[in-house]
């Protein structure tokens, strides 16, 4: 390679096969107690509803097991190993104290269903990050139960829809702008409603005039993410709020972005009316390889009557319970309460982070997509040349005159040792490069990473066809998608 | 701030380069009307050692060392020690969605064994990455069947898990799905009767569970019978995945929605569990969810893609199959381990083991009590119908640090004082025995009052 960085190096790593390559007869990972009860005749009990056999289930040792998933590990980029510039994802560190308080006895082993008087610390847990997180937001009411960011939208706009019901007004459309994530048309279209498509302006914000002219009795809400998947700061938020407000339309807010805002501004205070806030972006639970996540959803007062059942609430005599008795609410989008494990984990980072610790985590956050920033002016293309807050979107302008696209850079950025930028999103900008780095690198590792940067330009200048054809350094390269497609093979089978 | 690795003097260098005076400049974007000039009101910034402190004494309030027979949607199974050693490890834990296939080839192919696992246990063709958990699953399957065939009507089971119910309702209700409740016959399962008046010719799928929420087995194959002969599909949903060890899968299904908490996923008051759906292969383009493919690499090697991502918000948005992104990949990582650990011969006598527990208790409580649906085949739980009402007699065996079966008056008023039990290979007998007692005491000492009661009647 042309231009090595000093991040990483190549070195050997195990290969693996499927579970069901190793499988023989005989092995076996597990020991049960010897049952105390008496035996049963399964074919008596069952009659025909009896299992004969498993299929090809794998039967192996444990220290296969042990090696096989850690051997795997071992293909995977992770935070724990270096920056991951995901943006709109933000891929910060996840303390390990999370995971430890998560294993308490009596919080691992709780059932959902046990008695309320047992069950009080695991409702002050939801009480304490229910407080904190209303606090965070502005907002006044809050519900946990939505098991992802996705789900949060759902629930939101129920929350919208049952309440221009109750005020007798269905209304059928909701405004999502250009830049949105793919989630919030989805979203709309589950719930019933019309999609129409709100443009942004040349500064990549909310266009006003669009936003007027769109803007009628018919409109449920706008779904708007601010900071905007462009990373920037929607300044005309009261004006937005306004117009929406004055026609009886509420303003919906994708929290995906709230690593920007933490401790320096809330989205209660501009006007959103309901929003759904992403813990395992915000808030530090693990992304887990695609979940779990968890995804509360917070409201102003006038919504609250249609929150999901069961609400939390304190009694009289100082304990905790669960209010079922909600006529108006929107009823159930999850079983039981929601994604607990992440309420744990959430809370145990608001608490070592306290008040001052949130604002420094959203001022580094800032201050080192700004830094970024920067560093890779003139280099790449900046399509818009606004302030950016937690994250900033570059363009393949420059380089894909070489015919080096977003996609091609970013397979390169793997050999340097990183993770890849977020590659054509938002979909407003053509060849979009989207960098979040979070408040969790070091000044070093974003050195490292605009030096990456830098030299992939420089490759494509005088070497194209090396970037076009990265990763160089990974186990496989560029796997063929479109026949993984076109035939799917979606499990294993022995061979014949 | 222990999570931020940057001195003062590496900030002011940043800022420096950046061209800002203060960090205040950075945020100039926001309108100064709206900024936050206060400390938040949250607490305080604390140490490591007083935050696990502080969740010590919650877990403490929270029922820490209790047995319990709860199950109804949430079984408390022994979880082997490598799960956590293994998701522990950061490549799995802090690693984001696999989109950059090069980089995530252990969360592709750990998920493409989970896919066929899956697929095995529940006679399916295909499954998916997961769904949030079973109560989404059974849902988002519903309205894949909905799409499916065209019709816009559900017929579901009464006996399928009340709050799996719920979810289905607020999924339905918005999407303007009618939506028609069957009733259960003296033996726990579904009406036949009332289920062939209730499928119509707008009737997309029937929705049982079975296990259902009395632990009773369906008849899943007659019913997949009656719901085909009227063009509409049938959809089950399993809460209870370790069933699977020793209840043959539900061939007649063409939708499966599973809740695969019951493989190594601990119980943690409700969530994160692993929802996922199984499908037969013509039907996988209407499926929601994360899929992963195998395909080749340029130089022909085997490698994993996710696949099929044309049916997914992010490419079709408003067009999608369903608006779910983030799923449960690492909880579904801990059912994978889960069946590795016990895979083909370990499932099927751990499965074994809840059944002999199960039908231990019910024959103990049998003797003493009125255990109901009898009539028909069931797995780990059971349903006990008592003179007294089943809370006072729950707050008494709690005493013993045992939480007793769930009251079913708030889900099935019907019953009366009946309670769903449930038995896993962690019940042990002495837990049984202590549990029968004290429903026996409470049956003999109504009895006793009933029997004093005419001579009170005397007297008066």
């Amino acid at each position: 390679m042309k231009h090595m960085t000093r991040k990483a190096t190549r070195h050997v790593n195990q290969n693996e096969g499927l579970i069901f390559e190793k499988s023989s007869p005989g092995k076996a990972a597990w020991k049960l107690a010897p049952l105390d009860v008496p035996e049963v005749d399964t074919k008596e009990l069952l009659g025909s509803a009896e299992r004969k056999d498993l299929g090809n289930m794998p039967e192996v040792s444990e220290i296969e097991i042990i090696r096989h998933f850690t051997r795997l590990s071992t293909w995977n980029y992770a935070i724990d190993l270096g920056m991951y510039p995901l943006g709109s994802c933000t891929m910060k560190y996840n303390p390990r104290v999370n995971e430890a308080v998560s294993r308490l006895d009596g919080i691992a082993n709780a059932h959902p269903y046990q008695p309320e008087k047992t069950s009080q610390g695991a409702l002050r847990i939801i009480k304490t990050l229910s407080d904190c997180l209303l606090e965070i937001t502005g907002m006044d009411a809050i519900t946990l139960q939505p098991a992802a960011g996705a789900h949060g939208e759902l629930t939101g706009l129920l929350l919208v829809r049952a309440y221009h019901d109750a005020q007798g007004s269905s209304r059928k459309k909701v405004l999502i702008p250009d830049s949105a994530h793919g989630t919030n048309p989805a979203t709309a279209a589950m719930v019933g409603y019309a999609v129409e498509n709100l443009k942004s302006s040349a500064q990549g914000m909310v266009d006003i005039g669009a936003l007027e002219a769109q803007m009628n009795e018919d409109v449920a809400a706008l779904m708007l993410t601010n900071p905007n998947t462009l990373g920037v700061f929607e300044q005309d938020i009261h004006k937005i709020a306004e117009l929406l407000h004055a026609k009886g339309g509420l303003l919906y807010m994708d929290g995906a972005n709230m690593n920007a805002l933490v401790g320096k501004v809330r989205p209660g205070d501009f006007g959103v009316d309901v929003m759904h806030l992403n813990l395992h972006k915000t808030f530090s639970t693990p992304h887990g390889g695609g979940g779990p996540g968890s995804g509360p959803v917070a409201i102003k007062k006038q919504l609250e009557p249609f929150l999901p059942k069961p609400v939390l609430i304190s009694k009289p005599d100082g304990t905790l319970g669960f209010d079922y008795e909600r006529p108006q609410s929107i009823g159930r989008v999850r079983s039981f309460y929601g994604n607990f494990g992440m309420f744990v984990r959430a809370l145990a980072y608001i608490l070592a982070n306290g008040p001052d610790g949130l604002r420094q985590t959203t001022e580094d956050a800032v201050l080192n997509a700004n830094y970024i920033r920067k560093g890779l002016e003139g280099t790449y293309d900046l399509p818009y040349s606004i302030p950016s807050m937690h994250e900033v979107v570059f363009s393949d302008k420059i380089q894909a005159r070489k015919g080096a696209r977003t996609m091609d850079l970013a397979k390169r950025v793997i050999d340097y040792g990183f993770h890849p930028y977020t590659t054509a999103f938002p979909l407003i900008v053509p060849g979009a490069m989207m960098i979040e780095p979070t408040e969790s690198e070091s000044k070093e590792e974003l050195d490292l990473f605009l030096e990456a940067m830098r030299s992939i330009a420089q490759e494509v200048e005088e070497d194209a066809e090396l970037v076009k054809t990265a990763p160089h350094s990974t186990r496989v390269s560029r796997l063929d998608e479109t026949a993984a497609a076109r035939k799917p093979v979606l499990r294993w089978k022995p061979t014949p | 701030m222990r999570y931020l690795p940057k001195s003062p003097a590496d900030r002011e260098a940043m800022l420096k380069t950046i061209g800002a005076r203060s960090i205040d400049d950075l945020f100039a974007p926001i309108p100064p009307e709206y900024r936050l000039n206060r400390d938040l009101k949250i607490p305080r910034q604390m140490a490591e050692s007083e935050i696990v402190d502080w969740f010590r004494e919650r877990s403490r309030e929270n029922g820490d060392g209790y047995a319990t027979f709860l199950g109804a949607g949430a079984y408390y199974h022994y979880r082997p020690v490598i799960i956590d050693s293994l998701i522990s490890r950061g490549e799995f834990l802090t690693a984001y969605t696999p989109y950059q296939a090069e980089i995530s080839q252990g969360t592709l192919q750990s998920i493409f064994e989970f896919q066929t696992m899956i697929s095995e246990l529940t006679g399916m063709e295909v499954a998916n990455a997961s769904m949030y958990d079973g109560s989404t699953a059974a849902a988002e399957a519903v309205m894949m069947a909905v799409r499916l065939t065209g019709r816009r009507s559900v017929v579901v089971a009464r006996s399928v898990h009340p709050e799996y119910r719920q979810v289905l309702s607020t999924y339905a209700f918005h999407q303007g799905m009618p939506l028609a409740t069957v009733p259960f016959k003296d033996n726990g399962r579904i009406d036949f009767k009332e289920l062939e008046a209730a499928i119509t010719s707008d009737t997309a799928c029937v929705l049982v569970q079975s296990p259902n929420f009395f632990g009773t087995i369906e008849d899943v194959e007659a019913i997949g019978e009656l719901a085909h002969s009227k063009g509409a599909m049938l959809v089950v949903a399993i809460a209870e995945a370790i069933s699977l060890g020793i209840v043959a899968p539900p061939k007649a299904a063409d939708i499966i929605a599973m809740e695969a908490q019951s493989f190594g996923v601990p119980l943690g008051f409700g969530g994160p569990y692993c929802g996922v759906i199984a499908t037969r292969e013509a039907y996988v383009r209407q499926m929601p969810g994360r899929l992963v493919g195998q395909t080749t690499d340029r130089n022909g090697k085997r490698g994993f893609v996710l696949t099929l991502a044309t049916r997914e918000q992010h490419i079709r948005r408003e067009k999608a199959t369903s608006n779910i992104c983030t799923n449960q990949a690492l909880i579904a990582l801990m059912a994978n381990i889960f069946m590795t650990v016990y895979g083909k011969v370990g499932l099927k006598e751990l499965a074994k083991q809840n059944l002999a527990k199960t039908a231990y208790a019910a024959q103990q409580f049998a003797k003493h009590g009125k255990v109901l649906f009898s009539g028909a085949p069931r797995f780990n739980e059971f349903v006990v119908q008592t003179t007294e009402d089943p809370y006072a007699i729950n707050a008494r065996i709690l005493g013993h640090k045992i939480v007793g079966g769930l009251p079913l008056k708030k889900f099935y008023p019907e019953l009366g004082n009946a309670s769903v039990w449930c038995c896993t290979e962690l019940t042990s007998r002495s837990i049984i025995d202590t549990a029968v007692g004290h429903v026996a005491d409470s049956e003999r000492s109504v009895r006793s009052a009933q029997q004093e009661e005419p001579a009170e009647e005397v007297t008066r």
